[in-house]
Formats: C-alpha cells, structure tokens, sequence
C-alpha cells in the first residue's frame, strides 16, 4: 500500500498530509500531541497540530513545530559508526553499514558471555523516550543479563520510580493522574464528568514540561471551567502566580508540609470519614504521624506561611471533587517516599481517588505491561541470583523491583568504581548498551566519576539521533536512530500506567538510513535469543499481535483514528475492577489504601511518613551555612528543549532559549554585584558549575534555581572537553549516594550552594 | 469585512507556540517576527502576583488573510497551546472579549 492509499493520509496538492502522534526522538514525553506532517516527495515540509486529536485539539508545542529542523539537521547520525576502544574521546568514527554493525554488536555480546558470563553486560536507559517502553527488555531478553531492566546512571531513580513504586505498594495501582477527562472523545462534556475545583500542583511545572503523558496545558483548560490552583514548589511558576494558594516551601521539606496540610485536614475533621473507615488502613498510625506538625512547625522547618498552609488544607478538603497531581520534586529529595506518601494519603483521606475531577487510577500495567514483565523474567535461576545488589544489603524495597527492575543507581557507579573489588560477589563489568538516554548530560550524579568509571569497560554502544557527549566519551559503536516521523511506533501515555489513550505513530518519511529503538532491539533480539523473539519480525506485526492479545482490536483500528481513547470507570475499588482477584478494593497486602504500609516497615523503611533533615541543609550541616549560604534547586528546563535534546546551534528551539540559566533572585543578585546575563559559578560542597544569570522574584532570597542537561554541539567535540558538558551540568552539584533506605530518592532538587560572577562560561 | 487578533492575555503562559507557528508558516528569517511575545512580571501588585504574558503582532503579520479565506485556522491561533488567540470580525470582538469575562483580554489591528 502507498502512503496515499493509508486510511492517516489525505493528499492536498500533490501534498501527503499524514496523521501520527509525537512522542521523541525527538521532541516530548508520551503525550502524543496529535501531529499533521506535511510531506511532498518523501519530505517533510511542514508540521501542523491535528484539530481532531481528542486530547491536544490541533495544539503544538514550538519543539514539534520545528521539527523539520531536526528531521534535516546536518549534524544528525546517518550512519552506523565505529571507533576504536583506544580513541574514546576523539573524533575518529569510521562509517559502517547496518549488517556490519549488527554483526559487530553480535560478536562483541557473545565474546563477552564466552569470556565473561552475561553478567558483564549491563544496559543503561533513559526516561521519557519511545524506548522507555522497550528498555526493560533489552537486558534479559537480548543479552541475557541481569543487570539489565530499567538501569539509570542515576542517583536514586530519582524520576518517576520512586512515585510509581510507592503508589504500586500503598494504592496498588499505576501511577495517579488529575481527572481532566482524558479518558474520552468527548472529553469535559462526558456524562459524569466534573471539573476538579481545587488542583494541587505539587513539585510541577507541567504547562512547559508535559511530563509523562500528561498534556500541561489541559490545566488551562481547567482554569477556564472554573477550577482553582493550589501551588507546592520553591519557585514561583506562572501557575503559582496565578494561584489561589501558593506554599512556597524550603527545597526538599515536601514531607513537612504534606504532614501539616494531613494535619490541618484531620484536626478539623475535614475529611472523608465513610472513605476512610471503607477503604483506607492505618488512618489512626497516621493522625499519630502528623500530630506534631502544626502550622508553626512547618513554617520553621519549610518556610510555608501558616496561613497559605491552613487555607489551602481548608480549600482542598472542603471542595469535592478537588485534585493533585506531583512532580519530579518529589522523586529528588532523599524523603521522596515520605512525600510521596502524604501526597497520596492527602488524595486518599479526602476521598478523591477514583471519583470524577478527583484522582484517577488504572491497575499497575496495561498494553505491552504483561510482555515488558515476561520478557524481564528469562533468565536462569543462577543469572538471575547474579543481580548486582549492595552486597551490605542496602535498598531491598529497590532490588525488590516492584515497579522497577535493574540496578540501584548508586550501587552502580560504586560497582564500577570497584567499591567492592574484594568482595567475593564482585565480578568486573566489561560492556554497556546505551538507549535513550544521555547521562553524562542529563541524569549521572558526579558525571565526571561516572565518565572515569566507564573507561574501565571493553565495549560501550549507544544509539541515537545525534551524537552527545555520552556517545563521544564513551562508546565504540553508535547506530543512528530514526525520528518518530520516520518510523512505526505506538504511544502510551503515561508508559502504560494509566493510559488515557492509544496513538499511533505513522511513518510519513522514509529514512533508509536510521532505524528505531525498537527495529533494532527485533534484530538484535532475532539474533542474540531467537526464541524469545518469534513472530515479532517486524514492529507492526508486533504492536499487532500485542494489541490484540490485550484489547481485541488490531493495529489496523488504532490506525484508523486520532487517538484510540481507553474509556475510564469511576470507583473502581467498589466494583471489583482494580483488585486481580475481582473483589472490591485495593491491590495491596490490606486491601485496602495504606495510609500505614506494612510492606514498608517489612524493607526497613517506617511505615508512616516522618520528617527526615536534607543531609546537606543549612540544619544538618550548620558549620557549612557561611561558606555556602544559599540554597539551590536543578532541574529547570525551558519549552523549547526536551531534556538534553535541541541544543544545536542556530535551530529555532537554541536561538529560543541560546544559554543555560541560573535564576536568581534580584537583591541577591545585588549583593554579588551580579547584572543580568552575567556569567555565574554555582559551587555546593560536592562540585561547581556555570551558567547565565537571569534575575527574577521566580525565586526568593533564599535560593537560586538552575537548568539541567546542557551541552553545547557547536563547541570542540573530543575529550576532555565532549560539547562543553561538564561545564554547564547541574549534576556537578549533586552528592553521589544521599539516598534513602528503600534506594529511591536522590537530593537533586535540594542542596547548598555558593555563587560568584566570572567571566565567561569558561573561567579561572 | 475587517478581522482583528483577539487575545485573552490573563491565561497566556509565554509558551512561544504562536512565534514559532508563525516563523513556521511565513517562512521568516529567525530574526524576524509575525507575532512576538512580551512578558510584564512576576512582580507583586497590590498584594498579588502580577506576572504577564501578551503575545503582540507585528506588522508582518496579515491576520493570515489568504488561509482564512481557504476556510484554514491561523496557525497561530489553532496551535495556541492556552488557546487564547482568536481571530475574529471586528464586529464581534467587544462581544467576545465580554464573553470571556471582560478581564485581561485585549485585541490586535496589525
């Protein structure tokens, strides 16, 4: 079948107009704006938003607008490369074709399982990405290795894993979204329907970030049915300025302030007494919990105004249906799991899980869930106990792997580091492969230890759009990857965790040159364990048959519309569709929600949420508040630039956003005799780094605010320099290993810091 | 009939979609602009947050008469990601900027 004759395509002027859903590389999160790509013999010439997707409406954001820009960049990978181990750093690539790579990757992965055991192998992914969904797989399933299913160069799995295990245990459920209706074709005039009349925005600045499938600017479309904001965050966002309540908290005391807003809730009796006493275990554990947390604690512990605190409490708990959705911020503190545990008793005792304009939830795993699991669980019984673990026995509710598999971030780069060299567990690692990911830039604590540490191995591989920083450093084999315009694909939002939708990513370009993540994990896969892999030859026929084992319906039905929407039941837990047995409740140990979680008392971690001290605060390090008398928060990011992608020179997304910024509140700024655009070093015990000034009351006189993930591609590639990205990097600041007992939770939304104007971003 | 660019600025987030939209359908050089956003704040007025986004058109920009004539939405307008931009008669504007609540809306004539 052409393009034309394809039920997405209609033809205008010579010109195919073909309807898909986005989802990086490059561009975003699965959110899976409904795209229209204009192409004319075999090019893309345009972008449009499509006007009947159900959830985005024909709404674009600039990144995908410009996606030409990518798609035709000089600068992309258009051909399998390879380099010699010794001249890692340099730029030295040789052009390969696609067979000789994969023959290269063949002989390399069984060189290591003769010489070494699969053991050695160990993969490293990323997050947001179309891989996302593969990437559990690729470890056990092609490598047959252990030490593979969803690892992150990444201090505490500090995004998303800790939110998604901590709801599996206390909820039983994937991840909790707002009700913005969308569920449904119809979406707000669905019958049942209500609009949330409080949101809590906690930790987020979703308008400009769209994380994980939640399309940010349907709090717009709240806003303008009536409902109310509630902010939780240090910085001020537009959101927060346009807020009812703002609680602009010390970065990292998010446990403080959920135990004061539970407290406020409880004192009054303003909760949801028949939901609590039907549905939820532990309520008394937890008013015990929060007793002492009356508004003037949690003003002297987290800065939050009581008065902000009280009224928000009051305004959420008095306003059913009110909502909340977190953020990343609750994922990168070391209390990730408590914060996350009082934002979820919050939602529970209220009574908003699962009701309209509450808090939706779907069961843990949908779609490709149920094969993503199975294809993790292929190893011998004597591979699988070679799982890399703390050998001290840290982090079991982690290698427990309930909502994640794969190695704990820290335990890893302290295993490479040879921490461990002499214990009789301890075997080298020797090979890596790279998806989806960019860690010397993005997510790596101490990048550069994780740079030298991954010297050591024999073979690193990576495939990507671009090459970075990671790739110029470390890898010997690169394969250049398609884009979503190039290429067959599925988007599911929220990973499958609570899927509002099906999309479907059409191929509306031809590049013989690239392939996807997933063409070339089937050939890897067809090549490396054959049998795991049969009747999967190509991706449709996968998605196909994956589709139809799960829903009934074929890739030929989700083809045929914008978005296949998943339809959504309200209080599930009454009707025995949540729980795997069909009784009514909750898939946890209780049954129920746990505001009190035996399974976390059973990994050694408390049961109820507790107050734990940042380890590096002006409090727990008071000898250190002269010499760094500032607080910092990472992570800001700006529309134009998805993670570390869209930072080549003279693209619209750089000339948008051309430097990194540290923002800075401006009678701080006075005080360093520090101007707009200056160049500024932020230091913190562990580490320094550079970025431009940008002074704004976005932030207040007691923090500064700086942006994640920079490199620079037009500056010298090769080593030590790799693009600039030590230069720039957040990560710098980070400490390595200040987690929590469970492994999640990493502080790199909360630290302290000293700043001095230089020079320029390179400097004395 | 005369059309002009209705803007409802107190939702405006500053997301740059209708800059870009614009470069995007006009061809324009990157130092160029149909539509341009200017942002006021955050800066606390009487108490409260004032913190601003209007996105203002410029003199190249023709309200994409000849799309709209094809009975086509400006891609300004249909990408919005607030959807605060509305291209409308002149005639109904007042009406319009009633409906939407009568605070911070504003229009364009470019």
């Amino acid at each position: 079948m052409t393009l034309a004759d394809q039920p997405y395509v209609t033809e205008e002027d010579g010109v195919m107009k073909v309807r898909t859903c986005a989802w990086s590389p490059p561009g975003d999160h699965p959110v899976g704006c409904g795209l229209i790509l204009h192409v004319k013999d075999n090019k893309l010439i345009k972008v449009e938003g499509d006007p009947e997707n159900p959830v985005t409406n024909g709404r674009v954001c600039p990144r995908c607008l410009a996606l030409d820009e990518i798609v035709y960049s000089e600068e992309r990978l258009q051909s399998p490369m390879v380099r010699d181990r010794s001249e890692r750093g340099k730029n030295t690539w040789k052009k390969i074709s696609w067979d000789e790579a994969y023959d290269i990757l063949e002989d390399k992965i069984h060189e290591i399982w003769d010489k070494y055991g699969a053991e050695s192998i160990f993969t490293l992914t990323g997050t947001g990405r179309e891989s996302t969904l593969y990437a559990p797989v690729y470890g056990p399933a092609i490598c047959n290795t252990p030490n593979g299913a969803s690892t992150y160069a990444f201090s505490g799995e500090a995004c998303y894993g800790p939110r998604a295990t901590i709801t599996n245990y206390l909820l039983g459920a994937g991840v909790p979204e707002i009700d913005w209706a969308q569920y449904w074709e119809d979406r707000y005039d669905h019958p049942g329907y209500e609009v949330p009349k409080y949101i809590i925005v906690w930790g987020k600045d979703p308008l400009y970030s769209s994380p994980d499938g939640f399309f940010g600017h349907s709090i717009i479309d709240l806003m303008k049915r009536g409902s109310k904001i509630i902010t939780i965050d240090p910085r001020l966002t537009w959101l927060g300025a346009h807020a009812e309540y703002h609680l602009q908290l010390r970065p990292g005391t998010d446990a403080a302030v959920g135990m004061g807003l539970l407290r406020v809730i409880i004192k009054e009796g303003l909760y949801d007494k028949e939901f609590v006493d039907k549905w939820c275990y532990g309520f008394e554990e937890l008013v015990e919990a929060v007793e002492e947390w009356t508004p003037e604690k949690v003003q002297e512990v987290a800065w939050v105004d009581p008065e902000q605190l009280v009224g928000a409490a009051r305004a959420f708990a008095t306003n059913a249906p009110s909502t909340a959705t977190w953020g990343v911020a609750l994922d990168q503190s070391k209390a990730s799991t408590q914060a996350a545990q009082c934002f979820l008793a919050l939602c529970s005792i209220c009574g908003y899980i699962d009701v309209p304009g509450g808090v939706t939830i779907t069961k843990p795993t949908s779609f490709i869930g149920k094969w993503r699991y199975d294809m993790m669980d292929v190893l011998d019984p004597e591979m699988a106990a070679k799982h890399i673990v703390d050998p001290d026995g840290k982090y079991a509710l982690f290698n427990a792997g309930a909502a994640m598999g794969g190695v704990q971030g820290d335990t890893l780069l302290n295993w490479l580091e040879g921490k461990w060299a002499d214990r009789p567990e301890y075997y080298p690692l020797k090979m890596c492969w790279i998806i989806g990911n960019n860690p010397l830039a993005c997510m790596a604590d101490q990048p550069q230890r994780w740079y030298k540490a991954m010297q050591d191995l024999d073979f690193i591989v990576a495939q990507d759009i671009f090459m970075t920083p990671t790739i110029m450093g470390l890898c010997d084999l690169v394969l250049p990857l398609s884009t979503f315009a190039e290429h067959e694909g599925l988007v599911t939002p929220n990973y499958g965790r609570n899927q509002h939708f099906i999309g479907a990513m059409n191929e509306a370009i031809v590049n013989p040159n690239t392939k996807s993540d997933l063409e070339i994990l089937i050939d890897m896969g067809r090549r490396m364990r054959p049998e795991l892999w049969e009747g999967m030859e190509t991706p449709d026929k996968f998605f196909d048959a994956k589709l139809k084992e799960n829903y009934g319906y074929g890739l030929d039905e989700v083809k045929a519309v914008p978005a296949k929407m998943s339809g959504y039941e309200y209080r599930k837990y009454e009707k025995g569709l949540i729980r795997d047995d069909g009784q009514p409740g909750f898939q946890t140990t209780t049954g129920r929600i746990e505001l009190y979680s035996p399974i976390l008392d059973a990994f050694g971690e408390k049961p109820v949420p507790y107050y734990e001290e940042p380890e590096f605060s002006h409090l727990s390090h008071p000898e250190l508040a002269d010499e760094f008398p500032l607080y910092y928060t990472t992570g800001g990011r700006h529309i134009s630039m998805f993670h570390s992608e869209h930072r080549q020179a003279g693209t619209t997304m750089r000339r948008l956003h051309p430097w990194p910024l540290v923002t800075i509140n401006p009678a701080v700024a006075a005080r360093y005799g520090i101007e707009e655009g200056d160049w500024v070093e932020v230091t913190s015990p562990q580490g320094s780094m550079t970025q431009k000034a940008h002074l704004t009351e976005e932030v207040n006189e007691k923090f500064i605010h700086v942006e994640h993930a920079w490199w620079f591609p037009e500056q010298d590639p090769e080593a030590p320099n790799l693009y600039g990205v030590f230069k720039a990097n957040a990560n710098n600041l980070i400490p390595h290993e200040s987690v929590s007992v469970t492994g999640y939770g990493a502080p790199y939304k909360n630290g302290i810091c000293k700043i001095r104007k230089v020079s320029g971003l390179d400097h004395e | 009939m005369e059309y002009g660019m209705l803007i409802n600025y107190g939702l405006c987030t500053g997301c740059d979609t209708c800059e870009v939209s614009c470069l995007k359908e006009k061809g324009l050089n990157a130092d160029e602009w149909g539509i341009k956003v200017q942002q006021i704040g955050p800066k606390k007025l009487g108490g409260a947050w004032e913190w601003d986004y209007v996105p203002v058109p410029s003199r190249l920009c023709d309200l994409c008469a000849e799309r709209r004539a094809q009975g086509k939405v400006a891609p300004c307008e249909m990408h919005c990601l607030a959807k605060v931009i509305e291209i409308l008669p002149v005639d109904k504007i007042a009406e319009r900027m009633v409906e939407l609540g009568g605070k911070k809306v504003t229009c364009f004539m470019p």
